[in-house]
């Protein structure tokens, strides 16, 4: 009885937190996604939606969200495992995490310096005799900086996977005859797949709707959903469209979060798995 | 437990004292009787003439700052603050005066008002002048730095095609002014409320892609400086501050004609200090006052009489005095509406999309 009391008391700045700042944005977001601009209701922005604009643009934020959450993993993936082998493996793992202390636009106005056709990069290439490029405002250099961006976040939850995974099974799989090939795929892999699942959803979902660095960086040559809803807000004051962006993005995050939490074997890192 | 909680107790020691020491330094900057809030881009004022302004009238003046007409006019919708002066653009003066958000200016209390050019008086954003008074001017053209190109001229918007451009071309992150550009090249109004031309002017923005380095904001003015661009399409001013510090640079406002834009004084329904705020706009006409100003900003005044006392090199330069001649070519943004601005906004997206 009093224990229940208790735990209702412990639960009010939960559920507060969760009425206001979470259903009460998400509720309001979908409200004035059915008006117009003359404050009709309509389900016109919903039809807008499924124009060839807004669906390439779907795509194209999916493409490159895709692309960053790809490269962000084939670099985090053996980083963390190399950093678990270390001696000193929590101040490494620091020295990865305290960029992403840095506000985020002062590192884009650093790269802006960085890649310019006068800037280090360039300085770099020409005396390897490759000779000036045009790094900004291209795809690389888009693809690039988001990696830059996102790689604690990807590293962070490989690495307390692989830290949790109990190194005696890795010699009982040599033991058994496993070489180190086989032993990364059937024991590796599938003992820390949870932590890649998590740094997939860090990644993957804030990528999709990246906008100041599209403007930055890739000088607008890469549009995201993003730059869509910032638009809408900011200068055609359309809330209407700009919510209906938001309701999809809102959906495409919870099918995410579906794909990469489903169908879970067993409980992580403790060895129960097969 | 118990660092943590030291260490909660020291974050919110330290953010007690900075909220004490703000509220001090805000103490006497709220907007009052002896105080009159300016609300101006940035950068847009030399700031000696407020402290001048200050000594000769005694009010204080309380100055910030927006960077985009959009956010400044939600800010005083939402009330808040109570700004007693705003310079807003010329199509948004006519949206808050829609909006009902301005006061009307009383002209007994600015005699000044006479310096002002009557050619940019009683224009169609503002009939009368019942809320607005120019501030500023200038046009949209070209930028560039011909040091970088091989002998590229920009007599009209056509040469922005030119082959050998490819990847040099800056354009605004703006669609009234890269639309409107397309548009004024085909021999349009960058007005244009017909879908066809404006569907026209689209593709042929498309068609400029591979010439096209960037679409961006006021990075922009950084990139000329560094010679990292060569040319850009920018509003003069903008021009202006790039030329003021790297010397190559140069400005075109090509023949098929272009923008005329204004910034202009407004009082603001939220405005408490209103007889303050008629004698911040009259100083600030005053023409010793405007042409000290404007030799500051470096953008075009109104303000005939300051024109005497400038520099004639200045006021003589056709790329930043256009004459009537050529000011007949310009036009200035009409409120479209909510409704075509949108169309502009989608359609510029498009572009955008099109450009890999």
């Amino acid at each position: 009885m009093n224990n229940n009391r208790l735990r209702s008391i412990y639960s009010i700045p939960y559920t507060a937190w969760i009425l206001l700042f979470v259903l009460a944005p998400i509720a309001l977001i979908v409200y004035y996604s059915f008006f117009d601009l003359t404050g009709n209701f309509t389900l016109s922005n919903y039809r807008n939606f499924f124009s060839s604009v807004y669906l390439t643009l779907t795509i194209s934020s999916f493409w490159y969200a895709f692309l960053i959450t790809f490269f962000s993993l084939l670099i985090a993936y053996p980083t963390a495992y190399l950093l678990t082998k270390t001696k000193h493996k929590h101040l490494w793992l620091l020295l990865i995490i305290i960029p992403s202390w840095i506000n985020l636009l002062l590192k884009t106005y650093a790269f802006i310096g960085l890649m310019g056709l006068y800037g280090p990069l360039n300085a770099f290439l020409e005396t390897i005799g490759i000779g000036k490029q045009q790094i900004l405002f291209t795809d690389f250099s888009f693809v690039f900086v988001s990696v830059y961006i996102f790689i604690p976040f990807m590293i962070l939850p490989i690495f307390n996977a692989l830290d949790k995974l109990n190194p005696t099974l890795i010699d009982a799989s040599r033991d058994l005859g496993a070489n180190s090939w086989t032993t990364f795929r059937r024991v590796i892999w599938p003992l820390t797949i949870n932590g890649v699942k998590s740094g997939i959803q860090v990644v993957f979902i804030p990528a999709l709707s990246l906008f100041m660095i599209t403007r930055l960086i890739a000088g607008n040559k890469v549009i995201t959903l993003g730059t869509a809803i910032e638009q809408q807000f900011l200068v055609t004051q359309n809330w209407g469209m700009g919510s209906t962006i938001a309701v999809f993005l809102i959906v495409f995050m919870f099918i995410i979060m579906l794909v990469t939490n489903g169908k879970e074997k067993g409980a992580s890192g403790n060895g129960t798995n097969r | 437990m118990k660092s943590i909680i030291n260490s909660a107790i020291l974050i919110l020691l330290i953010s007690g004292i900075l909220l004490f020491i703000n509220a001090k330094l805000n103490e006497g900057s709220k907007s009052g009787k002896g105080t009159v809030t300016v609300y101006n881009w940035g950068e847009y004022i030399d700031p000696d003439l407020i402290e001048q302004f200050e000594e000769e009238t005694g009010i204080k003046v309380v100055y910030e700052t927006f960077d985009s007409n959009e956010a400044m006019m939600s800010k005083i919708e939402q009330g808040g603050t109570s700004y007693d002066i705003s310079v807003p653009s010329e199509y948004m003066v006519e949206m808050m005066s829609e909006k009902d958000l301005l006061l009307p200016i009383d002209y007994s209390q600015i005699p000044n008002i006479e310096h002002i050019d009557p050619y940019f008086l009683d224009l169609a954003f503002d009939p009368g002048n019942q809320y607005s008074i120019p501030y500023f001017w200038g046009t949209v053209g070209i930028a560039f730095n011909p040091t970088l190109l091989e002998g590229q001229t920009f007599e009209s918007w056509d040469d922005l095609w030119d082959p050998s451009l490819k990847q040099q071309v800056i354009l605004v992150d703006g669609a009234r002014e890269t639309v409107g550009m397309a548009l004024n090249s085909l021999g349009h109004s960058l007005n244009s409320t017909d879908l066809g031309e404006l569907r026209e002017a689209i593709d042929k923005l498309k068609t400029l892609s591979p010439n096209v380095k960037a679409v961006i904001g006021d990075e922009v003015t950084q990139l000329m400086i560094n010679n990292e661009a060569a040319v850009s399409l920018t509003w003069s001013g903008q021009a202006a501050d790039m030329m003021y510090e790297n010397e190559d640079i140069d400005f075109v406002v090509p023949n098929e004609g272009s923008n005329l834009w204004f910034d202009n004084f407004v009082i603001p329904k939220t405005a408490k200090n209103i007889e303050g705020a008629h004698a911040f706009i009259n100083f600030m006409l005053d023409p010793e006052v405007a042409a000290q100003n404007a030799d500051y900003v470096g953008y075009s005044t109104p303000n005939l009489s300051a024109l005497d006392l400038m520099d004639p090199e200045v006021v003589e330069d056709e790329r930043f005095y256009p004459d009537e001649e050529t000011r007949s070519h310009l036009e200035v943004y009409k409120n479209l509406g909510l409704e075509l601005l949108g169309v502009y906004n989608e359609l510029f997206l498009e572009f955008k999309m099109d450009m890999r």
